[in-house]
């Protein structure tokens, strides 16, 4: 799969694909200053172009193996029977049931991150305390963190046998715990930029202007970060929408109560039933997708209008 | 952090609001901490204890398990394999986007950020559906004796896919800011290509990309769901190791899958402490 020694890599040839195109070749400077070789004049002009011929049709090559052909067979396979046959895989009781969980599920918890991510990231930007630097870099763990470990270090605080007495194992809570874990740098990490380049002066004018507390932060610091919380809250969206691996231990997997989405195309994966498992799949790429397109694009205008 | 230095404007301006305000503070900040300490800290520090709490004779013996270390090896040739992959095309990918000019940029763009929204299962599902028995090249595969699915070449394949974004996404930034000006002024004195891209590109773009490769490196280490539907899960054969996790759960051996989380999970705080070193160098880089 790898590209033979000889050749160029993708990263030379495009190198050389780039600055031919900036109108830099290497054939003018051929000519220049100091000619690091003798000879590669016209010649070096020619080899950077057919590198970068090469280094497109490698790239071309490995994103079809690895992405495009795969999609293409997914979005083949669930549209094979045409619309009836996707209509009846995605209306079974049980696919119903999964894709609701998956989808209330996701909704409420990026409806927490919005608020505890915005406050995370307030209280990490305009507060001061021992071990701050370290509760900073705690936050990215779940990035860092397999999606099976996440679920299992839900499991030894909140299992059976919890210290604390709190057992979720099997139950929606389990869910949501899962996926609040899974996508809980999402808002913080996008917020906290914005929150630290915000410039104080408008806050300190509107306080000096008699404004309480809470009416700076609702008519001045709140829409200065709106943009930044829609785009944190699309890509936790996305993320809970897809979840499986922190959710697989924790919530049992019972259909009609704790299956989500991913969980269900696993089953139906098993059972060989793939136009199911594509069928569930498309749609929630799809509702991903969408979620991602269009909170994506509300953040961007919004970030307009604000500035 | 020059912000937090300064006193609150509140306290500036009224000075008598000063106790209010910090009692509010501390209220917040409390709220703050306390969901993070439930969620995050309380939980990453019972594993510790969970797996610790049989003492170490058994922690070591269910680390050097042959499956377990077989695991762990198999874990480790993924990595191997689909980050230096990864890390090439990144390059190559995000000096297309960013110095390339050709028609279906902005969809190259999507295409590369797909594994972000896509779920692991479904990537596994695609790839079924294309290299499994009955998909599309599964006759051709089989008459040439090639296993992807179920076996490790079809592992790669769902680990190079979820992984695929960061070294690009890291890189393409970095490309921005850099600019094309001393590649061209290097391009002008007769440096080809090559010798561009080697002492000019590569060296203003490393510091992104080795944290590109990072997260790289640390997704494909973790990778559950897709990896999951490919394998078959085979003990000893196609079990790595975030599915050897699930597996010693499942059959009720739970120091097993408490050593192995916990292995996994000191790879993640080294990955976590290796993006910090990272950023604050690339800060320091950016300041000088």
């Amino acid at each position: 799969m790898s590209p033979p020694l000889n050749d160029p890599t993708p990263a030379e040839a495009l190198a050389g694909a780039g600055a031919a195109e900036t109108g830099a070749s290497s054939a003018r400077g051929g000519s220049g200053l100091k000619p690091g070789r003798p000879g590669f004049g016209a010649g070096g002009r020619l080899g950077a172009v057919g590198a970068g011929v090469l280094g497109r049709g490698a790239i071309g090559i490995y994103l079809s193996v690895l992405v495009l052909l795969p999609i293409a067979a997914l979005l083949a396979k669930a549209g094979h029977g045409g619309t009836a046959a996707f209509w009846r895989e995605i209306s079974t009781p049980q696919a119903v049931a999964a894709i609701k969980l998956t989808l209330i599920a996701s909704v409420i918890v990026v409806a927490i991150n919005a608020l505890f991510g915005t406050l995370i990231a307030w209280v990490m930007v305009r507060d001061e305390f021992p071990g701050k630097r370290i509760v900073n870099a705690l936050i990215d763990l779940p990035f860092a963190l397999p999606t099976i470990v996440a679920g299992v270090v839900l499991l030894a605080l909140y299992g059976k046998n919890s210290p604390l007495g709190i057992d979720i194992t099997f139950t929606r809570a389990a869910v949501g715990m899962a996926l609040l874990f899974v996508t809980l740098p999402f808002v913080v990490r996008s917020v906290q930029p914005v929150l630290l380049e915000l410039d104080r002066s408008m806050e300190e004018a509107a306080s000096s202007l008699g404004a309480s507390q809470f009416t700076v932060f609702r008519r001045i610091v709140l829409p200065n970060l709106a943009p930044a919380i829609v785009s944190g809250i699309a890509l936790s969206f996305a993320r809970a929408v897809g979840e499986f691996g922190s959710i697989v231990l924790i919530s049992g997997n019972l259909p009609f109560k704790t299956e989500v989405g991913s969980v269900y195309i696993f089953s139906q994966i098993q059972d060989e039933n793939l136009p199911g498992a594509a069928a569930v799949s498309v749609l929630l790429l799809v509702s991903a997708l969408v979620a991602l397109g269009a909170l994506t694009l509300a953040s961007r205008r919004w970030s307009r209008h604000v500035r | 952090m020059s912000a937090n230095a300064q006193a609150h404007p509140d306290a500036q301006a009224h000075p008598g609001a000063r106790r209010a305000t910090g009692g509010r503070r501390l209220i917040l900040r409390c709220v703050a901490l306390g969901y993070l300490a439930l969620l995050l800290l309380l939980p990453v520090t019972m594993i510790f204890y969970r797996t610790f709490e049989h003492g170490l004779g058994a922690v070591w013996s269910a680390a050097t398990a042959p499956n377990a270390v077989h695991a762990f090896w198999l874990s480790i040739e993924l990595v191997a394999i689909a980050v230096p992959l990864n890390t090439i095309f990144g390059i190559g990918i995000a000096l297309l986007l960013e110095r390339g000019r050709f028609r279906g940029k902005a969809l190259l763009g999507l295409l590369i950020d797909l594994p972000f929204a896509i779920s692991p299962i479904v990537v596994g599902l695609a790839l079924v559906l294309v290299y499994g028995r009955t998909g599309w090249f599964g006759d051709w595969l089989a008459t040439h004796g090639i296993e992807v699915i179920f076996s490790v070449p079809g592992m790669v394949l769902a680990t190079a896919f979820v992984s695929l974004p960061f070294v690009a996404r890291e890189t393409i930034p970095v490309l921005r800011e850099l600019g094309t000006d001393a590649e061209q002024a290097a391009a002008t004195l007769g440096a080809n290509s090559w010798q561009t891209f080697r002492r000019i590109t590569l060296p203003a773009i490393r510091w992104g990309v080795v944290y590109g490769v990072v997260l790289t490196t640390a997704r494909a280490l973790g990778e559950f769901g897709a990896v999951s539907v490919v394998s078959g899960r085979i003990e000893g054969k196609t079990l790595s190791l975030p599915l050897y996790v699930q597996d010693r759960f499942e059959n009720f051996d739970t120091t097993g899958a408490y050593t192995a989380a916990v292995v996994l999970a000191l790879l993640a705080l080294a990955t976590l402490l290796a993006m910090n070193l990272l950023t604050r160098r690339t800060r320091k880089a950016g300041a000088a």
